[in-house]
């Protein structure tokens, strides 16, 4: 654990945390995409890069712009929302907490976690454009077409909205 | 001083400055010794650009431009420096003070992390990143967040309008942005800058290697420029500050500095955009003639960058701004397909023959869709030259 991991940590987590406390939706959203932010560059220190830079491209880019458009589509903008605790925390706080908990514990206890870690691999872009091109390119064309027929589907329901309006 | 010095003549320094520090600074200090440079000159080019761009269109709009301060008005960018320093700082009581602050410092700070794998010269890049242009793209997308942020937080309806307009058209014209650089990445096998600059390298006879001698090149580099322009928010693209309609659009609340910060972000912007533009299809550092290499690597590179500089304001004099609904046509039905289409031609290019019929039939799937589609796009609506009622 070094002092980068540490910050990093401290960053994304309480950019969560103040995603899920704050009053102000959009607040929410900025926090969130520190959270982003913060995981982005935990992957960078681990030597992830494309996962690094991806992360930064599609959530904070994306996602981020996304959610934000959502908000000001579905509410007047910059209106301050409801309480941010909703009524039911107890439980849902003691659902997290055992979540985690169970979590944590498989992946202590699994074999797949040796306390010795190998050396890191070297991951090149180049080697995951192989993968994506060679072993998995049924799993991209399957995406690719899932992800187009989702986009046509938007379009058709953007079209009929119109058609409806005289 | 042979020109290899000459050419090499900052990382020498650079190293020479590092000597006597020890070793445990030795990182930082290259970092700062790196990152320093950058943090200098670029500004300084924008502050050139500004008197540049002013005289330029003053030029093509017939008049003078900023003639008073100093020679030439060449110190006009000192004043206005010195003018937006000592300006108040006025906030909108209602604006949301955190998010109207950090705004424009996103802004700027996502401009500069561009400039990190941009290679200025032989051996004169901050980090050579073995995902290169997949980061120069993640941090142009932080640009929108801070555009979102600035214009939501001023809590004005100008504002707003201006964050979405700018939102919106970013994130549309990033698709063929990304999609006309991937030829590049494709032909070079590689996301690195560097490496797809040394791929440009070498000559035959006296003409270079560029992707842009190439009919996917071209074609990339003319629908890359065109994204570029709409993304650093510049005419005919400047519907986000469009100051008929919605006075200055996301930064309309700024004032003093946070204005002049906003300035530099979008101006680093189109410099970060046109220095990609560079680095993919125009070689990046490396000399257009065989016989002209003697000149130094960075020489060439900013040169180039003035070029494209040029031509930046030389269509923003030229070009009216487009409405809404032309802007997202080009994008979703001209540019995207012509993008798509030249990924196609690449694929072509690389599995055909070395030869005039490669030329040939690449040529003709880049001209032909691009002729098709024009005209598909033009059907059913009538073109004519514009009829002014009272100017003329």
């Amino acid at each position: 654990m070094t002092v980068s991991f540490l910050i990093l940590a401290t960053l994304t987590i309480a950019g969560m945390a103040a995603a899920m406390g704050l009053r102000n939706l959009v607040h929410c959203v900025l926090a969130l995409t520190l959270g982003f932010a913060g995981l982005a560059a935990l992957y960078l220190q681990l030597g992830a890069q494309f996962v690094g830079f991806t992360q930064i491209l599609v959530y904070v880019g994306a996602v981020a712009i996304l959610a934000v458009f959502a908000i000001m589509m579905t509410q007047s903008a910059g209106g301050l929302t409801q309480q941010a605790l909703s009524s039911s925390w107890v439980t849902g706080s003691i659902v997290a907490g055992a979540v985690f908990a169970v979590l944590a514990w498989a992946i202590c206890s699994s074999a797949a976690s040796p306390q010795i870690l190998p050396s890191q691999p070297e991951v090149s872009v180049n080697q995951i454009g192989d993968a994506l091109m060679h072993r998995f390119v049924l799993p991209l064309e399957i995406i690719g077409l899932l992800l187009t027929a989702a986009l046509i589907g938007a379009v058709v329901l953007a079209m009929q909205e119109k058609r409806e309006k005289p | 001083m042979t020109p290899e010095t000459i050419d090499q003549i900052f990382v020498i320094s650079k190293h020479w400055l590092l000597g006597p520090l020890p070793a445990t600074l030795q990182p930082i200090g290259s970092a700062v010794l790196s990152v320093a440079p950058v943090l200098v000159v670029f500004p300084l080019l924008f502050a050139i650009t500004t008197v540049l761009e002013r005289k330029g269109l003053g030029r093509i709009q017939n008049r003078y431009g900023p003639n008073r301060v100093g020679p030439y008005g060449f110190f006009q960018p000192i004043a206005d420096g010195i003018k937006s320093l000592t300006k108040e700082d006025i906030v909108p009581r209602t604006a949301d003070q955190a998010v109207h602050f950090l705004a424009p410092l996103l802004l700027v700070l996502a401009a500069f992390l561009a400039y990190a794998v941009l290679p200025i010269g032989r051996n004169m890049v901050i980090a050579n990143l073995n995902a290169g242009v997949l980061f120069f793209f993640a941090v142009g997308s932080m640009v929108e967040l801070a555009v979102f942020m600035a214009g939501w937080s001023s809590r004005s309806k100008y504002s707003l309008l201006g964050a979405m307009r700018a939102v919106a058209q970013m994130i549309s014209y990033e698709v063929p942005l990304v999609l006309a650089s991937i030829v590049v990445i494709m032909a070079a096998g590689s996301l690195s800058t560097v490496s797809i600059v040394e791929m440009q390298a070498g000559y035959t006879s006296i003409w270079p290697h560029w992707f842009i001698f190439t009919p996917w090149g071209f074609a990339g580099f003319v629908l890359f420029m065109i994204a570029a322009t709409a993304e650093s928010n510049r005419s005919p693209f400047d519907l986000p500050e469009g100051e008929s309609e919605i006075i200055a659009g996301y930064y309309i609340e700024y004032s003093g500095f946070k204005f002049a910060l906003f300035f530099l972000g979008e101006y680093l912007g189109m410099f970060a955009t046109s220095g990609l533009a560079i680095t993919l299809f125009l070689g990046g550092w490396s000399a257009p003639f065989s016989f002209l290499t003697w000149i130094p690597s960075y020489v060439w590179f900013f040169l180039k960058l003035l070029t494209l500089i040029a031509a930046f304001i030389w269509v923003r004099g030229t070009l009216p701004r487009l409405r809404m609904d032309q802007l997202m046509n080009l994008a979703w039905k001209f540019m995207l397909p012509m993008t798509l289409l030249n990924i196609f031609t690449a694929g072509v290019w690389h599995f055909m023959p070395v030869g005039p019929s490669r030329w040939l039939v690449c040529t003709a799937l880049v001209v032909a869709p691009c002729i098709l589609l024009s005209r598909g796009l033009k059907q059913g609506k009538k073109l004519q030259m514009r009829t002014y009622r009272f100017a003329e």
